[in-house]
């Protein structure tokens, strides 16, 4: 049966030709961010030696080059989620700034007072703090759905609190904690039947498995791409045409506009609209490099590697004594980032330990504070994983833990 | 696993104070009162300190913390009760640049106690922010800044 060739992928990724603390490098903090191939790095480089210009203002050479590269990355963008026009496809600097531009613009025009927001207690804090804050500027509302002991969006909970009142629907596609795949097809239509419009966190999902927004009818969806192997600073917002065309513009500058006098202004078409200023052109290309390079792997076999692997961190993991793992316990329904406390240890003094095996992973409350909150604790360990994880990296992992118990209880 | 290296931070001393923290609690009476939190990890330490004739008579602190944010907040309750405001900021401004990687006599650095121990945490740099929180919430309490704002 076909496979990815995880031996062959890690030459790919040059961050793994060195030593962590001395020690081979495993990295399972994928979903913080993942790592960057040569290829995409090379891409970038080729633009920023061959064809560096700004977009859309040049008349000369470069300049076309230029943005012909960055338009055909936005048309690659746009095939890789399903967008049925490249025109639907934003370019900004990450998930936070697109999320931050469909509150400040949708939400700032369409929320009144006595309006309702509904977002899940499983929100990363940017796709949680655009909401509550419009909410409290609005006096409207900000509801959330709750989850069920297995860590999954308690559906009966989101058909009680969606009503006539809800606007808008903000939720994540996975959790950045608990790796729960949520439904977002029947969210979206439950939704819409209520007449509230949808925006979708993809920022753990993009690159996991293959998304396509047409589909799933979502009205925005946003993501980054530093967590697809591309480079930081550039990200997506895919909005529909209609609502972006009656949305205002987020950020005012050059090269959003049609028109400007001493007295005021027509806008761009979208999506310039949305792109003041000199945009993240290198960022952008390399993003489509990545698109490229994932595509060369084939999504049926990233998705099998990645359950198959999944399950086997699950099962590992639950056979260390005092390890409480945190949302599904089994591999389908989720995507490799998986939550856990080990008994009587602070999970940062957890990941020193691990770092110093040259296990990298996160600690913290992973940008969650209200679902940690719900979860009864401050903090978790966490890793991520990725196509060029391995049962070894697991492997190690758990040896790590069960050295950093045995340590830590000698003084208990 | 690097024991060894393990070992270098986490001292018999610092995993003592964590085990069993000096000073664990809140006062009931107090007179000077402030939160703090360690924003990367959400770690908080809650000090309630009871001044009179300028001199910290009590000190107290609860809340969540790693091994070291819990044995910087015992080592520095234990440092800083029965000293004047003005000996416990200066104590506190030493710590800070002993975590700094400032130079400092080591005369000096002797006031510290304890928790000079926490010293290696500059090979630790990520961990740096667990052992200065507790100190940070006594220059918060001192200098009069009661209450973490909420923006809002
Ligand atoms: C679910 C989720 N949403 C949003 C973000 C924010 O992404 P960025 O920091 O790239 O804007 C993250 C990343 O940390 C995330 O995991």
């Amino acid at each position: 049966m076909a496979k990815l060739n995880t031996e062959k992928i890690k030459q790919d990724f040059p961050i793994f030709n060195q030593k962590i603390n001395d020690e081979t490098l495993v990295y399972l903090d994928n979903a913080a961010t993942s790592q960057i191939p040569k290829f995409v790095e090379e891409k970038v480089r080729d633009f920023n030696e061959k064809e560096r210009a700004n977009v859309h203002r040049g008349v000369h050479a470069l300049g076309l080059r230029a943005t012909n590269q960055y338009e055909s990355s936005r048309q690659k963008v746009a095939n890789f989620i399903g967008a049925n026009n490249a025109k639907e496809v934003i370019f900004t600097s990450g998930c936070t700034d697109s999320l931050n531009l469909v509150a400040a613009s949708f939400g700032e025009q369409n929320i009144q007072a006595g309006d309702e927001i509904l977002v899940s207690i499983m929100e990363h804090h940017s796709n949680l703090l655009p909401w509550q804050q419009l909410a409290k500027r609005k006096q409207a509302k900000l509801n959330f759905i709750e989850i069920n002991s297995d860590g999954l969006l308690d559906i009966e909970n989101l058909k009680s609190k969606i009503s006539s009142k809800t606007k808008i629907v903000a939720l994540t596609h996975v959790s950045n904690v608990l790796g729960t795949i949520n439904p977002i097809k029947e969210l979206t239509d439950l939704a819409h039947e209520k007449g509230a419009i949808v925006v979708v966190d993809g920022a753990q999902a993009v690159g996991h498995f293959p998304i396509d927004v047409a589909e799933l009818n979502v009205d925005f969806y946003a993501f980054s791409g530093h967590k697809m192997f591309a480079p930081t600073g550039i990200g997506v917002l895919y909005g529909k045409k209609d609502l972006l065309d009656k949305m205002p513009p987020y950020r005012l500058g050059g090269e959003m506009i049609a028109n400007v006098t001493r007295e005021g202004a027509t806008w761009a078409e979208v999506p310039y609209k949305f792109e003041a200023g000199t945009p993240n052109i290198a960022g952008a290309i390399g993003l489509g490099a990545a698109i490229d390079y994932l595509q060369s792997l084939d999504f049926e076999l990233i998705q099998k590697h990645e359950q198959e692997l999944t399950s086997y961190a699950l099962e590992k993991l639950k056979n260390v004594l005092g390890l409480t793992i945190y949302g599904p316990q089994k591999s389908n329904g989720r995507i490799g980032v998986i939550s856990f406390n080990l008994k009587n240890i602070h999970p940062h003094d957890l990941a020193t330990a691990l770092d110093l095996d040259g296990i990298e992973v996160r600690a913290g409350h992973h940008c969650a504070q209200p679902l940690m909150a719900s979860l009864n604790t401050e903090s978790t360990v966490r890793a991520s994983l990725s196509i060029y994880n391995t049962k070894d990296d697991i492997d190690k992992l758990v040896s790590s833990l069960h050295e950093a118990k045995e340590f830590f209880s000698e003084f208990r | 696993m690097s024991l060894d290296k393990l070992r270098s931070l986490y001292k018999a001393v610092i995993l003592d104070h964590a085990q069993m923290p000096r000073n664990y609690g809140q006062l009931t009476d107090f007179s000077h009162e402030t939160t703090v939190y360690n924003p990367s990890c959400g770690d908080k330490i809650h000090l309630t300190i009871l001044i009179e004739n300028n001199k910290i008579k009590k000190i107290a602190f609860n809340g969540e913390g790693c091994t070291i944010s819990k044995a910087s907040a015992s080592m520095m309750t234990d440092l800083v009760k029965g000293k004047s405001i003005k000996e416990a900021i200066e104590l506190s401004q030493l710590f800070s640049n002993l975590a700094a990687n400032k130079k400092s006599d080591t005369l000096k650095l002797e006031q510290l106690g304890d928790a000079q121990v926490l010293v290696n945490i500059m090979q630790f740099p990520a961990r740096i922010k667990c052992a200065t929180l507790a100190w940070w919430g006594l220059d918060r309490a001192l200098l009069g800044k009661e209450k973490e704002e909420e923006n809002d």
